[in-house]
């Protein structure tokens, strides 16, 4: 998989550079080559949430998808502290360069998930944190000053599932429900190298059909166009099939047949963590990093932060409906129009300013009427 | 069928003597053999771990044979346990084997009452044992004694350290049954990951005070390959029912891209380590220590409940029947108070509520003769106004008599009168 389309485009750009320059030559065929420069220039973020049961994993994946060590002075709690234990959110920000390109990566880990006697709701802090990443994100955008947004917004989430299981469990199911409709939810089978190839496929089969089954939406990839040359559409068509990804993680360089590869040594063979026949992690791999990390970014951004704003923004005015319609129904005044709901109106100053001239209208009202009952009364006494 | 074991005590008048000559009567063992193999032996395991963990697989290939399960769901919503029961024979020994499982272990999102069911369970089976011991006409020796003599745990090979749920649930557990933890789907843990797991695993159980079961050490013959097995614990096993080839031979296996895993190989799990110790070697040590350890507590604790002891407040022993007639009568007298108690409490109310309709009753009384002097009254009234009525009526008839005789009178005279007049008129 080293041919990206990405590059092909580039480099064909460069091809007709040479040729026709001098015809009908304009030259915004260089527009991809200036995106590339300025991409580099500015370096992209990445922000990666890994979530699963304890001891599946995770911290020896992510050191193997990005190749650093991440997870250095790590404590474990015992089986003791963790009956009552809950989920706690850390973040872990790091700073990788490769030919030139910078990567801020942050890692958002959950531990403690599922990990206490009693799990209900744990999915609960995860899901508050992606929302406050989003809310602080909707605040920076609807500020004033917009220069230095951070973007911390989750861009994509790896859940991890337990192989030990005959498929999903209630914990899997609940959690990513709970997510679906905030976050990319990429489901990895975790440590695949407790299952045989078959049982490996009679296990994602079954765990495709359970996720359709309950309605969990997790992360589509994008659909090639027909255009698209065979062997791209048959690794596309692959990569689709690979649902969930049966993964091995290692950190550790063993020798395999004369090679050094990242693997784990068993006595009955070596498990090589970046062979394809043994595990699908250099599928993942390549979808996570090579191919698809702008397009979570895109979805992240287009479905799942639109879809907070919108919702945002529908409670707030639904919210400020509200009370008028609670000052219609209690006094009978003329002074109540609707305020048009502006379609730029994802601005809270305007929000708030809105809502205390309401008010102060409101408080108009009330002494409007007492005034009229004294004089009212003060008419009987006489 | 463990027997009750006789202590013999180095009694003082008892001095111990040599035979002149071979007497027989160290066929002893061989008569006990040959009575358990008549009438077959009976064992019962409990195997509790999470589903899928590889409880009925591993059952499957230890005992060589294929116990028709079928896959459980995850989405059970309680712990339950499922019983099954098989002969088995192997060569002339007859075994009556009870396989209980766990559903639905550990998939609940809330944990907390996950133990209790597999407690419920083990405290039936000692239940129903006891009430059979405390039958007036009882027969222990016909009696398929259903007592869980050993319980596989499976630990999930998370490589890190215990589960909580494990952690609680195996405390519930220790003393009431055997525990053998064993860490199942070993084949995803390398050897020196195992070497840590298996350390943490039992630093966690010490630290917490859960005693799991230990080969014994007093008989020197299996001492010796007992204590190196204690040290293996917890076994880390694979299971597999599927035969791969390797070599010339074949053998129980899981096939990998990167290699087999065999079952039977020391090197590669302790599978084999676990079937001698659990089956071959200590077996009748697990039935007995259920029987005198296990069985015992529960006996003890559950009498104590209902008000046995051992010794009355002077400490001169008391027997069992003694202390149950005396609970009896207790028990009679008590329920003569109570009769008695209720019985007075009817009477009282009875005689509550009489008076009170009594008081009724007064008040009804008196209504009423109120009621009746208000009427009596009352008619006196209208008698009078009806006299007056009356009067007023014949007086005013003899008026208007009068009247119209005045009448009649006066219009004889005016008739006379106008007569007159006419006659006078005409003259």
């Amino acid at each position: 998989m080293e041919n990206f389309s990405s590059n092909n485009r580039f480099r064909s750009v460069f091809n007709h550079d040479d040729e026709d320059h001098g015809k009908d030559y304009v030259g915004f065929a260089t527009l991809p080559n200036q995106v590339h420069r300025k991409s580099v220039k500015k370096g992209f973020d990445f922000t990666l949430m890994v979530a699963g049961e304890s001891g599946l994993g995770k911290s020896t994946l992510v050191n193997s998808l990005f190749l650093t060590d991440l997870y250095k002075d790590r404590k474990l709690l015992n089986a003791e502290e963790r009956i009552t234990q809950t989920v706690e959110i850390t973040k872990h920000t790091v700073d990788i360069e490769e030919k030139g390109v910078k990567l801020k990566l942050t890692i958002v880990d959950t531990p403690g998930f599922g990990d206490a006697v009693n799990n209900t709701e744990c999915w609960k802090s995860v899901a508050d944190y992606i929302d406050q990443q989003f809310e602080q994100y909707f605040r920076d955008e609807s500020g004033l000053n917009r220069k230095n947004i951070q973007d911390n917004r989750v861009h994509c989430c790896l859940y991890f599932i337990s192989p030990f299981g005959h498929g999903l469990r209630p914990l899997d199911v609940e959690f990513m429900k709970a997510l679906h409709e905030k976050v990319n939810i990429v489901p990895v089978l975790a440590k695949a190298d407790t299952l045989t190839p078959s049982e490996i496929e009679k296990k994602k089969i079954k765990m495709r059909e359970e996720i359709e089954l309950c309605g969990i939406k997790i992360y589509q990839f994008p659909d090639c166009d027909s255009d698209e040359d065979e062997e791209f559409k048959q690794q596309d068509l692959a990569l689709k099939e690979s649902i969930p990804f049966a993964v091995i993680g290692s950190n550790i360089v063993v020798e395999a047949k004369g090679k050094k590869v990242r693997g784990r040594q068993y006595p009955w063979g070596i498990v090589e963590v970046e062979n394809a026949a043994h595990c699908d992690f250099v599928k993942l791999r390549n979808m996570l990093v090579r191919t698809h990390m702008q397009d979570l970014k895109d979805v992240t951004r287009e479905t799942h932060y639109e879809n907070y704003r919108a919702q945002c923004i529908q409670s707030m005015t639904r919210m400020v409906v509200k009370e008028r319609n609670r000052n219609k129904l209690t006094r009978e005044s003329g002074t109540d129009f609707p305020i048009p709901v502006v379609p730029g109106a994802g601005d809270s100053e305007t929000e708030k300013l809105i809502r205390e001239k309401d008010e102060e209208l409101r408080r108009m009202q009330e002494m409007l009427l007492r005034i009229q009952d004294q004089m009212h009364t003060q008419k009987d006494a006489y | 069928m463990a027997s009750s074991d006789v202590a013999l005590l180095p009694d003082k008048g008892v001095r111990p003597l040599s035979l002149a000559g071979h007497v027989g009567f160290d066929s002893l063992p061989d008569q006990l053999v040959n009575k358990s193999i008549y009438q077959g032996f009976c064992f019962n395991i409990l195997c509790i771990g999470e589903t899928g963990i590889g409880k009925s697989t591993l059952m499957d290939t230890l005992f060589n044979t294929n116990f028709e399960n079928f896959e459980s769901s995850h989405f059970e919503p309680q712990v339950k346990l499922r019983a099954q029961t098989y002969d088995l024979q192997e060569s002339n020994v007859r075994l009556r084997l009870t396989v209980v499982n766990t559903v639905g272990f550990g998939d609940q999102m809330n944990k907390q009452e996950s133990y209790q069911p597999v407690v419920d369970y083990i405290d039936k089976q000692f239940e129903s044992y006891l009430q059979e011991e405390l039958k007036i006409k009882r027969s222990l020796h016909n009696y398929h004694d259903s007592r869980v003599h050993a319980c596989l745990y499976f630990i999930s090979p998370s490589g890190h350290s215990l589960k909580s749920l494990d952690l609680v649930t195996m405390k519930k557990l220790d003393s009431k049954v055997n525990i053998i933890p064993v860490i199942a789907k070993a084949d995803t843990i390398s050897k020196s990951e195992l070497h840590k797991f298996k350390i943490k695993i039992m630093s966690e159980l010490v630290s917490n005070g859960v005693q799991i079961y230990q080969f014994p050490l007093d008989d020197e013959n299996v001492a010796k390959v007992n204590t190196t097995m204690n040290g293996h614990l917890p076994f880390a096993v694979v299971g597999s029912t599927e035969e791969v080839s390797v070599g010339n031979k074949m053998v129980k296996a899981r096939q990998y891209p990167w290699g087999v895993v065999q079952v039977e190989n020391e090197n590669h799990c302790d599978f084999v380590k676990l079937r001698e110790m659990l089956i071959c070697v200590n077996m009748e040590d697990l039935r007995e220590q259920t029987h005198t350890r296990h069985y015992e507590l529960y006996r003890r604790c559950k009498l104590e409940e209902m008000g046995f002891k051992d010794t009355d407040p002077e400490s001169k022993p008391v027997s069992l029947q003694e202390t149950y007639e005396a609970k009896r009568q207790e028990f009679l007298v008590e329920l003569q108070k109570r009769e008695d108690e209720m019985r007075q409490m009817f009477v009282q109310r009875v005689k509550e509520k009489e008076s009170e309709l009594k008081d009724a009753e007064r008040e009804l009384q008196g209504r009423f003769e109120q009621l009746k002097r208000l009427h009596a009254d009352e008619k006196a009234a209208l008698e009078d106004k009806r006299r007056l009525l009356e009067e007023d009526q014949s007086s005013f008839s003899k008026r208007r008599a009068a009247a119209q005789l005045l009448q009649a009178q006066s219009l004889t005279a005016n008739g006379k009168k106008d007569k007159d007049r006419k006659n006078s008129g005409f003259m």
